[in-house]
């Protein structure tokens, strides 16, 4: 539960953060950290306008992907607490949640018949997709290593699993956490949110025709997810097992540099070109199978 | 065959309209493909204007080895409606024969693509608007049409592009403009006041308002024959180096922004607001307007500013030379300037191209060095040449130029001490010659600015054509984003940079 309500808090200040790094790292002074919240109330009391191409599939879309991403919310462990939901297999669970809110705003993108937007849900709809073997290759990496197919199970259980290799498979799964979390949130190097050019977007040109209470729930959606892959990320790094408020400060501190290391990673680079993207997603997977391998031998299972 | 063009040179005297010699249409054709011919030979341009009872054509064409500008010309009564298209032998002049189509609804047979450039409330068939075009298709089921504009979601002028793309590929863009149409040309004909239309001229591509501005002042100096002095012409030569230097530094910063490369992009914006404060604290206006006038100026240069510009100038020039080793050196920046968007040397020539597209495919074209104009004639230029036509080229030339005009400035100072520093006031009551011609060529940043204006028998100005350099470009940027990524395009149009409000007039 304690993790839910982490979560939660820690979406609150996570675009601000990245926010400001980059303003800070740019020289500016920059907006406050609680702008993109004081912009989604505003955008909360706002109605929502529906072009006329579009059904009932755009205007549920939004809720759908929110409400996907919040049971997801519910799937992560904190310390040495069982997440709200757990279950055998529940990473797959935890995915397919945020896949089916992507399904969704991908054909409520094409809803609108809108040229642009079906460029970006067809573009979207590639890089989650090859997004995905990563993340489920490194679940099963991690899954083999403990023994146990529950996020809760193998959090609880990934540094007393008796590997002496541990480190290893936690800087992996780090990186990739890292990376997967950028791709999925649409940042740099794969997309780039604050640009204004329709031809060069992905994930923002498919919310062009959202507005009002719509687009409000949509930001939500995505803050939430920063939040949720930095639990990811924490539940990787810290070992469960210490008090609860140390354990709830370095939560906070490992989502603080998660933010803080976005907002530099996206200062000093251009975007990919986007025919260099599926290669570069590709590439993630690639690490992801040779850390399974390199366990396969570790723990000779393999031959 | 001499007696079939006039000659006359860039900054002189007018010529006696009388002794431009009429041609018959095939006489016309045969000499001016005759002309262009030769790789030194470039047209600058070709319009058609009405005269009492007829229609007179005036092709002028630039030679770069004598610094020659020959006009030709051809009239013709009004039935005279089908003419021979000069397109398929010159391809360069199909944007011309586009325009004189606009204006008279002249047909030129054998023309592949003769479609009006803009739509003004004035032309010959109202039966033709622009939502009744008909855009090039393709009939396929794999490919599909994208429409983006003419309004668009960044701060930038209206204009529609419509992409045939096979998945993310471009196959085919065709460029709408024509939204932004004021009728200039008719304006500097009607206005008749001499300072309202030194402001029109400055308005004709805000980006560009000293080089136009100078191109008209130095049209109605010369056809009222005034010779300007050395210290005017020295600074009306550093006001242009500081407008090129700005909009390059500037233009480098949006490249940047396309790529989300963010600290390439704010530090440009930076170093670019020092040089257009310099221009303001020169002459009050950040973007040079009413620094240039006919026969003198407002503004004189004196010591104090030319030591602004110069402090400033000094720290730019370092600060943007780090910044743009670090831009043109940084993977992922190259990674998606590299090979993108690339204009070969036929196409360049075939297109027209000029200006920095020109010059970044092995062409070299730049009024400054070929038909020197202002202190350039004593001062030669001599200007950047890349050879790999993509984005990175654009790019890379800009800070080669901007280094390049840092020097100029310089040296451009350095003689300006040297005068006597006399400079008069504006002149806005001259007496132009009558019955005359005159032709002005400048090289804008964005390349060569063509302006020309003939006066009937009482001295007023019977006719007044303008030419911005996107005339020609904006068919290099169509052709430069063939078989690239469709969101590739942003950065392809952001290097060329066109004016959509200079080729709308």
């Amino acid at each position: 539960m304690a993790g839910f309500f982490l979560i939660l808090i820690t979406a609150f200040f996570f675009p601000g953060i990245i926010l400001r790094i980059k303003s800070l790292a740019s020289g500016r002074r920059g907006p406050g950290v609680f702008q993109p919240v004081k912009d989604i109330r505003v955008l909360l009391r706002k109605g929502s306008v529906f072009s006329n191409t579009t059904g009932l599939i755009f205007q549920i879309a939004p809720a759908i992907g929110l409400a996907g991403i919040l049971c997801a919310a519910l799937v992560i462990p904190f310390a040495d607490q069982k997440a709200i939901i757990s279950f055998q297999g529940d990473f797959v669970f935890f995915s397919y949640l945020l896949a089916l809110g992507k399904f969704f705003s991908i054909i409520s993108a094409l809803d609108t018949g809108s040229s642009f937007e079906g460029m970006g849900a067809n573009r979207e709809a590639l890089f989650s997709m090859l997004a995905e073997p990563a993340f489920f290759v490194l679940l099963a990496t991690f899954a083999m290593l403990t023994g146990f197919t529950s996020f809760s199970d193998i959090f609880n259980h990934f540094y007393f699993s008796g590997n002496h290799y541990v480190l290893i498979y936690s800087i992996i799964g780090v990186y990739l956490f890292i990376q997967i979390a950028m791709i999925e949130n649409s940042r740099l190097p794969v997309d780039d949110p604050k640009t204004h050019l329709e031809l060069t977007m992905i994930h923002e040109v498919m919310i062009l025709d959202n507005s009002g209470f719509d687009k409000a729930l949509i930001h939500i959606g995505s803050y939430l997810k920063f939040a949720i892959y930095g639990a990811l990320l924490y539940n990787v790094i810290v070992p469960s097992g210490w008090s609860i408020f140390l354990q709830a400060s370095l939560f906070l501190a490992v989502q603080l540099i998660f933010a803080v290391i976005i907002g530099f990673a996206e200062s000093f680079r251009a975007r990919n070109k986007m025919n260099k993207n599926p290669k570069f997603i590709l590439t993630l997977t690639v690490i992801a199978l040779i850390a399974f391998m390199i366990i396969l031998i570790l723990t000779e299972k393999f031959i | 065959m001499n007696n079939s063009y006039s000659e006359t040179e860039n900054n002189s005297l007018p010529l006696d309209i009388k002794d431009i010699p009429v041609l018959r249409y095939p006489d016309f054709f045969d000499q001016v493909t005759l002309l262009l011919k030769n790789p030194a030979n470039h047209c600058v341009n070709y319009y058609a204007a009405a005269t009492t009872g007829a229609v007179k054509y005036f092709c002028c064409i630039a030679d770069d080895i004598d610094k020659k500008i020959r006009i030709l010309a051809h009239e013709s009564d009004n039935n005279e409606q089908i003419l021979m298209s000069l397109t398929p032998e010159c391809p360069s002049m199909h944007i011309f024969e586009r325009e004189i189509f606009e204006n008279f609804g002249v047909e030129f047979r054998d023309h592949p693509w003769l479609k009006p450039v803009r739509y003004p409330q004035n032309r010959p068939d109202r039966s033709r608007v622009m939502d009744n075009y008909p855009f090039y298709e393709i009939e396929s089921e794999e490919l599909h049409e994208v429409g983006v504009g003419p309004v668009h979601a960044g701060v930038i002028e209206p204009g529609h592009f419509r992409f045939i793309c096979n998945g993310e590929k471009v196959l085919h863009l065709e460029i709408q403009l024509g939204y932004q149409h004021r009728g200039i040309e008719r304006l500097f004909q009607d206005l008749n006041s001499s300072l309202q239309r030194c402001i029109l001229s400055e308005s004709i591509a805000g980006d560009s308002s000293v080089a136009h501005g100078l191109a008209h002042s130095q049209l109605i100096e010369s056809l009222a024959g005034p010779d300007v002095g050395e210290t005017l012409q020295i600074e009306r030569c550093i006001g242009l180096e500081l407008e090129r230097i700005a909009v390059h530094i500037g233009d480098t910063a949006a490249l940047c922004g396309d790529v989300a490369y963010q600290l390439g992009q704010v530090t440009c914006e930076a170093l670019r607001t020092v040089v257009i404060n310099t221009m303001q604290f020169w002459c009050g206006n950040r973007f040079g307007k009413g620094l240039i006038r006919p026969g003198g100026t407002n503004y004189p240069l004196n010591d104090t500013i030319a030591e602004e510009i110069l402090k400033n100038l000094d720290n730019i020039g370092r600060r943007f030379d780090r910044i743009t080793s670090m831009i043109y050196s940084l993977p992922s920046v190259l990674a998606r300037f590299e090979d993108i968007g690339t204009v070969t040397k036929q196409q360049a020539l075939s297109t027209g191209a000029v200006g920095m597209t020109a010059r970044t495919c092995g062409v070299l074209r730049d009024i400054r060095s070929t038909h020197p104009f202002q202190y350039y004639k004593y001062y030669p230029v001599s200007p950047a040449i890349l050879d790999a036509g993509d984005v990175l080229a654009r790019g890379k030339i800009r800070s080669l130029e901007v280094r390049e005009s840092i020097r100029i400035v310089h040296d451009l100072i350095d003689q300006w001490r040297r005068t006597n520093r006399e400079i008069g006031k504006p002149v806005y009551d001259y007496n132009l010659r009558p019955d005359s011609y005159a032709v002005s060529l400048i090289e804008g940043w964005r390349g060569e600015i063509c302006h020309s204006a003939a006066t009937d028998a009482s001295g007023k100005i019977m006719h007044y054509k303008v030419k911005d350099p996107s005339l020609h470009n904006w068919m290099a940027l169509a052709l430069a984003v063939r078989d690239q990524e469709i969101s590739d395009f942003p950065v392809c149009n952001k290097s060329f940079n066109l004016s959509y409000c200079g080729n709308d007039l």
